[in-house]
């Protein structure tokens, strides 16, 4: 770039933060993931104005996609008023202004932490994930050096080991969230620390999904009809959490991922629907739990145990 | 009634508004200026310049300022500053050894040539707090020397090396360096990249393990071969020119450390080098690099390995204080997804332990009947 290209450069930030040097590169990470399916592209990561492990590699990956036509959702937990999913809309706001959404349908572009919406994606949707450490392998063997040649060599029999000692120790998988995955039958991939509960909805999702990994600058993708499957045992195969009798105190629903909200300091105690979006939708429409300002349902008392 | 957590739009912003009251503080003090910042306490500018790798002084003060004194947050609003910064080119390699030296100092020889230089220190003073220190007064007049700052300070590695007595600069001649802001740093790491790493570190993080490496955990006999402190010419070759300009000059701290020797078969025994340079005045953060770096070395002299200082992978993953506080603080976010599902799990095994446990209560009291 010569001098006099740069003294015509606008001042202020560019459109979605990042410049378009910094764009490109990016955008050719996220390319060579999708065409390697679960495999860790390194990138170039740059500090962001918030700090890391708080989101850069999800923010740096949708500032490198977002144009001026997409509607974006940004959720941290399933839910859209969450601080850090508060400050990071708010920051796409400020630096692209584009339109944003709470309505997992209507948004182009999502951005989570930690959860997967329970609205089924489409296609030409694109999930953006934050990861906080994107190697599956890293709790196993610290060195990255050493994880790269076991991905390189498929050497995969360090994790079904661990597995199995859970097995053993604990009669299950010990393994709740960040629960390792096979993707397209080559590469184990971390789908970031979301629940179990989220994996299946990884597998032939009609979306694309995006993961950065900021701190640890590397990108990773699962594109669109892939298969991911969660690692698991013939005699113990893979099962998600569930919630025997237990419905939303808010909307009444069931077989969804649950937040548990404390009352009281005698047990006292209500689950919620994480994912504030698919919450709020059952609720305008009619929907009620046992603790709804409507009276609900069925106006029972909070379990206590 | 139970109403889920809302407004956190609005609880951001009056946290916010909150800090910016406390950290001006009681509003009858007159607020800080940037020169009262730049100048007295070049230290903590130098410091933020040196880490978040943008050399600018009042750039540092306002990030001090505005962090309320937490230099690691100064830090991390220089660096997402500086990275949105457009690249126009590489300076040349600064000439430390055209330095003009407002300090150098030698712990390997009573005097050489150029002089011992004693310059601005805190060494030699006692540290007991000055309870009289009078900022409005003005301080005594400098002692200078009638000749003026030396520009002509020969390396004490250089003199070594005339003598065949200290390795060859293993890093001479090369005049493409990596950049890790540009190009994700990748294992094994070139000297170049790592120091590049080590400049950028955290000082208290090199410094421990510099400290550790002088209490055995890699031991490389160091001596301060020398240290020097003053400003330096940046000249800059643009394609407009044709030909290097010097553009301005900038501070830096340089600290050579000279090692024990290794010979080979073909080469008799010669010191080694470890190397360390920062922005601004800090002897602290040079020399606790130079002793890392010359601990990382280990490979090229055969050096048995196992230390933390030795451990590439180690130091240059966990020397960064603006990637190490991120994730660490990052711990106040909320996991109420992950400790869910972790609650889950436990509720469900302790109900297979009481199940198994009544199950086998049963089947003792059967057998007993």
């Amino acid at each position: 770039m010569s001098l006099s290209e740069i003294s015509e450069q606008p001042a202020g930030y560019n459109f979605a933060y990042l410049d378009e040097q910094t764009k490109r590169m990016i955008r050719r990470a996220i390319l060579k993931a999708i065409a390697i399916p679960g495999y860790q592209v390194p990138f170039a990561s740059r500090e962001m104005p918030m700090p890391y492990g708080w989101g850069t590699g999800g923010i740096q990956v949708t500032a490198s996609i977002i144009g001026p036509d997409d509607v974006l959702k940004v959720i941290d937990q399933g839910a859209d008023d969450t601080t850090n999913a508060v400050s990071i809309r708010n920051f796409f706001a400020r630096t692209a202004g584009v339109a944003m959404t709470s309505r997992a349908e209507e948004a182009t572009i999502i951005q989570t932490r930690h959860r997967i919406p329970e609205t089924p994606l489409h296609t030409g949707q694109i999930l953006v994930y934050q990861v906080p450490i994107p190697e599956p392998l890293r709790f196993l063997e610290p060195r990255e050096t050493e994880t790269r040649k076991m991905h390189a060599l498929s050497e995969y029999g360090l994790m079904h080991v661990k597995l199995y000692e859970d097995i053993a120790r604990h009669g299950h998988i010990a393994t709740t969230y960040a629960y390792p995955v096979m993707v397209e039958d080559r590469y184990v991939m971390d789908p970031s620390p979301t629940p179990k509960f989220d994996n299946p909805k990884m597998h032939m999702s009609p979306a694309l999904q995006l993961f950065g990994a900021g701190r640890e600058k590397r990108i990773y993708a699962v594109p669109p009809h892939t298969k991911v499957v969660s690692l698991d045992f013939e005699d113990h195969p893979f099962s998600v959490q569930e919630w025997p009798d237990t419905q939303c105190a808010m909307c009444g629903a069931e077989g969804v991922y649950f937040d548990e909200v404390l009352l009281d300091d005698r047990g006292g105690r209500m689950f919620v629907c994480s994912d504030t979006d698919y919450c709020e939708r059952r609720q305008a429409e009619g929907h009620f739990g046992h603790l709804h300002a409507s009276g609900g349902a069925g106006a029972a008392a909070p379990e206590n145990r | 009634m139970y109403v889920a957590v809302k407004g956190g739009e609005t609880a951001i912003a009056n946290a916010h508004r909150l800090f910016a009251a406390r950290r001006r503080g009681d509003t009858s003090v007159p607020g800080l200026q940037l020169e009262q910042i730049v100048g007295q306490l070049a230290f903590a500018v130098a410091r933020v310049m040196s880490e978040g790798s943008l050399y600018d002084r009042e750039l540092a003060a306002l990030a001090i300022r505005q962090a309320g004194g937490d230099l690691i947050e100064a830090i991390f609003l220089v660096r997402a500053y500086r990275t949105t910064l457009p690249r126009f080119g590489y300076s040349e390699p600064i000439a430390t050894d055209r330095m003009r030296a407002a300090r150098r100092i030698s712990a390997t020889y009573k005097d050489l040539p150029g002089g011992q230089l004693l310059g601005p220190t805190f060494d030699y003073s006692h540290r007991l707090i000055d309870f009289s220190y009078d900022p409005d007064a003005g301080p005594d007049e400098p002692a200078l020397a009638a000749h003026g700052v030396a520009s002509d300070l020969p390396r004490v590695t250089d003199l070594l090396g005339a003598d065949g007595l200290m390795e060859a600069d293993p890093l001479a001649g090369s005049d493409m360096v990596g950049d890790l802001t540009r190009d994700p740093l990748e294992l094994p790491a070139a000297r170049d990249l790592r120091l590049q790493n080590l400049s950028r570190g955290d000082e208290g993080f090199l410094l421990a393990l510099g400290y550790s490496t002088q209490r055995g955990y890699a031991r490389t006999h160091p001596f301060a071969g020398e240290i020097r402190i003053g400003e330096v010419e940046l000249e800059f070759d643009a394609p407009e020119f044709g030909f290097a300009v010097t553009i301005g000059t900038i501070e830096v701290t340089e600290c050579q450390m000279i090692n024990q020797f290794k010979g080979s078969a073909k080469v008799p025994p010669q010191f080694t080098r470890g190397y360390g340079l920062v922005f601004g005045q800090s002897e602290r953060k040079a020399m606790s690099m130079a002793l890392v770096d010359r601990a990382l070395r280990w490979r090229e002299f055969d050096e048995e390995p196992g230390a933390p200082a030795q451990d590439e992978e180690f130091v240059l993953s966990h020397s960064d204080n603006i990637q190490a506080s991120g994730f660490v603080e990052h711990l106040k976010l909320p996991h109420y997804v992950d400790f869910q599902a972790e609650l889950e799990l436990l509720r469900k095994m302790h109900a297979e332990i009481a199940a198994n446990a009544s199950s086998a209560q049963t089947s003792a009291r059967e057998a007993a009947e």
